[in-house]
């Protein structure tokens, strides 16, 4: 079997590039770093990659809004090649500031197969601030997210301060009965955090941690998947250790959503 | 024409800004605002139709979803507006990445003289405000005049139809750049010269500087470019070079040192190299991972065999004092510059703050420019900000409050790198530079801003103190420049690289030209922000953001095609040669041309008296204080005091874990609220290798004797270093001093030979301690004139001097992070132990300040003692004998019991009979005494037999137990019962003072 290629983005104030991309390597796919500017000048070529990450960062600062202007550079520079490529069943997956700019490209929610319409937010936290913490994540195992197939719950890292999702009532509707609320904010015990702080770190509606496209082709989460990429990433691993626990073998939950997109192609 | 664009979000949602600004309005003033509603204004100065404008501001500059805009004043029903916008020449990111995204969208080039502006407008709601009121919000809460203009509207004064009116904050500079020569013709016209053009040129230079220009063989060189007397840009130079700031004249100073107790004396000639470089270079020879130090931007040790890692730190005080913000984003990005420009450049892994303010709720007479409180939020953003958006981790920081930093506040940043071994068949680590290879300008353009930052950090602190060194770092700019530096070096195109901080260009390029030995710039080829600057300001402008690299003329135009690749403005503005001259000319005229060499030789050593007083002769005695009774409530207390208290609220704003490194967090525990002893990172994320990072902060010791100070400060950074499983035999310090002024004035400066005895003893601390314990300095700086002269209540003013402050840090390898341990106790049933002997050493403590002493025993280093545990411990953790360890720091041993017992979410029962002591301690000395060299360690009831035999016959007993109780239980010498505390109690406390912060 060959290896699927896949794209991480990097310029323009990215920067989460290098562990996404070793993410990606960890769970099977063969990464490439790309500047936005080289995809632009033709120098790369979306059509040679089977998976597209819009990683974290700030891009242009977030001074207009996370993710706002990376959007309009996208739409305005490679918006054809990007619909082509969703239009190829390809994946893509943005992360914290990815997804950001996918709700602003239109790429999610793309109720009703829009790729290209602004319908759901990521504006500033609650809590007035930037914050770093781990977060309790429920599934919906419904879901037709291929990236989050055989995970129930898990931990990851947030660290933003534009993540609380908003959207109009009748949006959330939908995308609750499109079964498009792939990840929410929950508790230790795996139940929604009823927007409860810290569970609900930054106020989202409906707990809202990710969403998919219609298709399940298309992920964006505000939570840091490739930043728990070792056992040691996460913050109980020297207690878990103690207590007699040893890592296993295979990768860690983080790894295993892109472990689930380069499976989704075999 | 102009444009205004109008953006809010859509009522219904919450706007956050305006909520944090009432809650602050009311915390801090007690003025009660029922609601804020923020408005942000675009003003764009371009050629462009209104269709256009119509089009980015629906397609860049509105979100459908949360927001509304008008190309009009947007109508919100308020009492009073107050509209914040930049004063021009201040850096305004928003406003230039704005013009990046109207220039993609529609294929327009701002000319020179357009650009867009961002400003903000708040509309208040609230009954009975008053325009007095709304001025202290708008000065004291949302704007800083040193950067920020403001205007004040009350709901009849507003035209809804004109609004703010179209608000530019545009240079303009009506003025025709010159070289102006300065006549030198006696020390007195120079000394004046200096004075009026705010040079701060020492006095004792000035004899040596006239020499030279007037030294005939100079005389016909220059002749022979067609100068005379120096210009302008020559002194400039000169003034920068000799700055205290760039050319460490106080460490390198002579030092007539007098123990008025003995009356014996001893002259030091440069602490720099008596105790920093001597001592260093001696470990170097035996600690082969020491791979480069004391010459380039930061220090290098080996990572493995394929990378090494680099570190530095430095502080950011007078521009941070002045605009917190402002300051400290200047400083952390400032300081990620220098790892970017050390050896062939580095990739940035991980920064570190220090931040020492005035008490936050601080009440008394003295009015210090900015509040304690305002200016640690203001710090606090700044690095924030300066850090996540440079993608950089934040994994470790301290913050101290004391009244001696009223005066001026101190921010310490650190940064470290990485980079492969080699580059190119190259060592990484070293460089150099050829004649003919170009000097290439990277990064951000030179505007005013900056100039006179580094003659400025080099005195004390007044209201003539000229703003305009105050500036806004930019890391979206630098994380570009940084992306593209790392390639432009792994493709082997650069030679040589540096940072332009401080003394901008004068410095960077005047350092490197010393590796070729010479170099002739084209100034007119800078290219600048706008128009009018004098040849002198492009040259020392302190703008940020910006790099000088060393290019090989072969390498020149693939450097320019990966330049414009990353959106990175890069110049090529010189030629490395080896004349021995610094030349520089504008449009072919030459404004300077100076024997490189001048600077290195023939300039005075600066002269400091240095009187020591030991503390008992200074009237310092250990206070009378009989045996407490109510140890409960002292404990709670002593946790609720702001030094001891949580600061969660700090730690949570930095991304710690960007890269996907995170071994060890800042915030460990069941309940991740407690503060590690260290943050461990993993660079490689191929490797199990980690980086341990520690720093510590011990100012208060420094009252009776800057000796123990900074030998505590250092034992402590390496108990840190140790705790979460770091290597003794790989420690690499960095020290950074900050210090009140130690020049002695009868008048302005009685007490500055005491103080220059504290800088010497502090100083041999240094080098004994980490002589001792093996640590090679692999950086460090110094901060001089930590004074401010603060108004009172009656128009008279105070000098407040620091107390004198050393921050060391530690960094070193750990070979396996899984053996790496955190400071909470996991297990119920395991042994509590307690490594190191309690001493009689209140004096300068938690417990001591707590009733308004010093006292006279202050806790003291004995390396001959700690090392060997150090070491036994150091084996035990790597065998996994230990389930926690944790040092016993500020506050002593009951403070430390009850962060451990919260973090462990287990109660712990103690027996003080069982200390391991110095003659017979009393119950509050075994629990407050803040002696050095110790460590609580929690081990297994399997483990124990191997843990003891482990530390054999060294100073460490079990001390108690950790149970599965809610209680943390502590028994006196005698077995009565002095503590039992529930954890939620101890936490409720902890958490009193900053708990409701986020």
């Amino acid at each position: 079997m060959t290896r699927l290629h896949a794209l991480v983005l990097t310029g323009f104030g990215l920067n989460c590039d290098h562990e996404t991309a070793y993410a990606l390597e960890l769970a099977g796919a063969t990464a490439v770093r790309g500047h936005i500017n080289a995809l632009i000048e033709g120098e790369v070529n979306l059509a040679d990659f089977q998976i597209l990450a819009f990683g974290g960062g700030f891009s242009w600062g977030d001074d207009h809004g996370a993710g706002v202007i990376q959007a309009v550079r996208m739409r305005t520079n490679l918006g054809r090649q990007l619909l082509d490529f969703v239009a190829a069943d390809k994946l893509i997956i943005g992360i914290c500031n990815g997804f950001q700019t996918l709700v602003n490209l239109g790429l999610l929610p793309a109720i009703d197969g829009d790729y290209e319409a602004r319908r759901v937010a990521l504006t500033y936290n609650d809590c007035g601030n930037f914050r770093n913490q781990w977060v309790h994540l429920h599934v919906d195992q419904a879901s037709a997210c291929l990236f989050t197939r055989g995970l129930h719950q898990l931990e990851l890292p947030v660290r933003h301060g534009e993540g609380k999702f908003w959207a109009p009532r009748e949006t959330l509707t939908q995308l609750e009965a499109n079964q498009q609320i792939v990840l929410r904010y929950a508790g230790p015990d795996g139940h929604p955090a009823q927007g409860i702080f810290p569970a609900n770190p930054n106020g989202s509606l409906m707990d809202i941690a990710g969403i998919c496209d219609p298709s399940g082709r298309i992920f964006g989460l505000m939570p840091h998947p490739e930043a728990y990429n070792h056992w040691t990433n996460h913050p109980d691993w020297s207690l878990h250790k103690s207590l007699g626990w040893t890592p296993p073998e295979d990768v860690t939950p983080g790894i295993q959503i892109f472990r689930n997109a380069v499976q989704a192609f075999n | 024409m102009p444009y205004r664009i109008e953006i809010a979000l859509r009522s219904g949602l919450p706007d956050a800004e305006g909520r944090s600004i009432s809650q602050k309005a009311a915390d801090y003033f007690g003025i009660t605002v029922d609601a804020i509603r923020t408005i942000h204004i675009l003003t764009l100065d371009a050629d462009l139709n209104e269709s256009q404008v119509v089009e980015i501001q629906r397609d860049i500059f509105t979100n459908p979803v949360t927001q509304v805009s008008s190309l009009e004043p947007l109508e919100f029903d308020f009492d009073w507006c107050i509209w914040v916008g930049f004063r021009p020449g201040v850096r305004d990111t928003a406003g230039s990445t704005g013009q990046e995204a109207i220039e993609d969208l529609l294929g327009y080039q701002f000319g020179p003289q357009e650009g867009l502006y961002t400003s903000k407008r708040y509309c208040l709601k609230g009954e009975g405000l008053t325009r007095v009121q709304l001025d202290r919000l708008a000065s004291e809460l949302l704007a800083n005049d040193i950067i920020q203009r403001w205007q004040i509207f009350s709901s009849a004064e507003w035209r809804p139809t004109e609004g703010v009116g179209y608000p530019l904050s545009k240079v303009r500079l009506d003025h025709e750049p010159q070289v102006t020569t300065l006549a030198i013709d006696s020390d007195a016209s120079l000394q004046a010269l200096s004075d009026a053009r705010n040079l701060a040129l020492n006095p004792n230079d000035i004899p040596v500087i006239r020499r030279y220009f007037l030294d005939p063989k100079v005389q016909a060189e220059r002749a022979a470019v067609g100068l005379g007397d120096p210009t302008d840009l020559e002194l400039e130079y000169i003034s920068q070079a000799r700055s205290d700031h760039c050319n460490h004249n106080t460490f390198r100073g002579r030092f007539d040192y007098r123990d008025l107790a003995t009356g014996e004396r001893e002259e030091i000639v440069s602490l720099f190299k008596t105790c920093i470089q001597t001592p260093t270079l001696d470990l170097q020879k035996r600690k082969p991972w020491v791979k480069s130090v004391l010459w380039d931007n930061a220090g290098v040790g080996e990572f493995d065999d394929d990378h090494l890692y680099v570190i530095t730190g430095e502080t950011h005080n007078s521009p941070s004092n002045m605009e917190a913000y402002g300051g400290a984003i200047t400083g952390i990005v400032g300081i990620y510059r220098d790892p970017m420009g050390t050896g062939r450049g580095s990739k940035l892994i991980m920064g570190s703050y220090g931040y020492c303010v005035g008490p936050r709720d601080y009440d008394g007479e003295l009015q210090p420019r900015l509040h304690p409180r305002r200016l640690l939020d203001g710090v606090i953003e700044g690095v924030r900000d300066g850090g996540n958006k440079s993608g950089i981790p934040t994994p470790f920081g301290q913050v101290l409050f004391h009244p001696g930093y009223l005066g001026k506040c101190l921010v310490f940043v650190t940064a470290l790198g990485i980079m492969p071994a080699m580059i190119k068949g190259e060592p990484a680590h070293e460089k150099t530079i050829l004649p003919g290879d170009r000097v290439v300008m990277c990064g951000g353009r030179v505007g005013k801003d900056g100039i006179h930052g580094v003659t400025a950090s080099s005195e004390v602190f007044s209201a003539d103190t000229p703003a305009g060194h105050v500036q806004i770092g930019d890391p979206y700019t630098q994380k570009k420049m940084h992306d593209f530096l790392l390639e432009a070096r792994d493709e082997g195109l650069t030679r040589f690289i540096t940072d332009n901080g401080g003394g901008g260009l004068s410095s960077s390029v005047g350092e490197t030209a010393m590796f070729s030995k010479g170099v002739e710039v084209d100034l007119e080829k800078v290219p600048l922000k706008y128009d009018g600057l004098d040849q002198w300001e492009i040259w020392i402008s302190e703008s940020q953001e910006r790099m000088t690299v060393a290019v090989p003329p072969e390498h020149v135009d693939r450097f320019m095609e990966l330049s414009r690749r990353h959106a990175v403005e890069s110049t090529v503005i010189g030629t490395y040669n080896d004349s021995g001259k610094l030349h520089i000319k504008y449009n072919n005229d030459t404004c300077a041309h100076v024997d490189l060499d001048f600077l290195e030789s023939g300039f005075p050593r600066w002269q400091f008296d240095a009187h020591w007083t030991p503390p008992d002769l200074r009237g310092l005695v250990e206070p009378v204080i009989k045996t407490p009774s109510v140890y409960n409530t002292l404990l709670l207390d002593l946790l609720a005091r702001p030094n001891i208290a949580s600061k969660e609220w700090v730690a949570r704003q930095y991304d710690h874990e960007v890269q996907g490194t995170s071994v060890i967090k800042p915030l460990v525990g069941r309940q991740r609220d407690l503060p590690s002893d260290a943050a461990v990172i993993r660079p490689v994320l191929t490797s199990q290798r980690g980086l341990v990072f520690a720093q510590a902060l011990l100012p208060w010791y420094s009252a009776v004797d800057a000796y123990h100070m900074a030998a505590c400060t250092i034992d402590e950074a390496l108990r840190r270093h140790i705790s979460v499983g770091g290597d003794p035999e790989h420690v690499g310090g960095v020290d950074n001093f900050c210090w009140p002024n130690i020049q002695y004035h009868p008048v302005e400066n009685p007490d500055g030979r005491f103080k220059a005895a504290q800088l010497v003893r502090a100083c041999k601390a240094l080098k004994e301690i980490c002589l001792a314990y093996g640590i090679p300095l692999l950086s460090g700086k110094d901060s001089m004139y930590v004074d401010g002269h603060l108004p009172g209540a009656y128009g008279e003013s105070h000098k407040v001097s620091a107390p004198e402050t050393l921050q060391f840090s530690t960094t070193g390898v750990i070979e396996d992070i899984d053996r790496c341990v955190t400071m909470e106790p996991k297990r119920k049933g395991d042994a509590l132990y307690l490594l190191g002997t309690t001493r009689d050493e209140l004096g300068g403590s938690e417990y001591y300040d707590r009733f308004g002493y010093v006292g006279l025993q202050v806790p003291t280093v004995r390396p001959d003692e700690h090392l060997p545990l150090y070491q036994a411990l150091t084996k035990a953790i790597a065998m996994g004998l230990c389930a926690s360890v944790h040092g016993i720091y500020r506050g002593g041993l009951g403070v430390h019991l009850a962060l451990m017992a919260m973090g462990a979410d287990l109660g712990l029962v103690v027996e003080l009979a069982r200390v391991p002591g110095e003659g017979s301690p009393s119950d509050a000395t075994l629990l407050f005494s803040e002696s050095a060299g110790r460590f609580l360690v929690t081990v297994g009831p399997d483990q124990k037999a191997a843990f003891e035999d482990v530390m054999g016959t060294l100073a460490f007993a079990c001390i108690g137990d950790v149970t599965d109780g809610t209680d943390l239980v502590v028994r006196g010498r005698t077995g009565a019962e002095l503590i039992s505390l529930k954890l939620h109690a101890l936490r409720d406390s902890w958490k009193t003072p900053f708990g409701h912060l986020l």
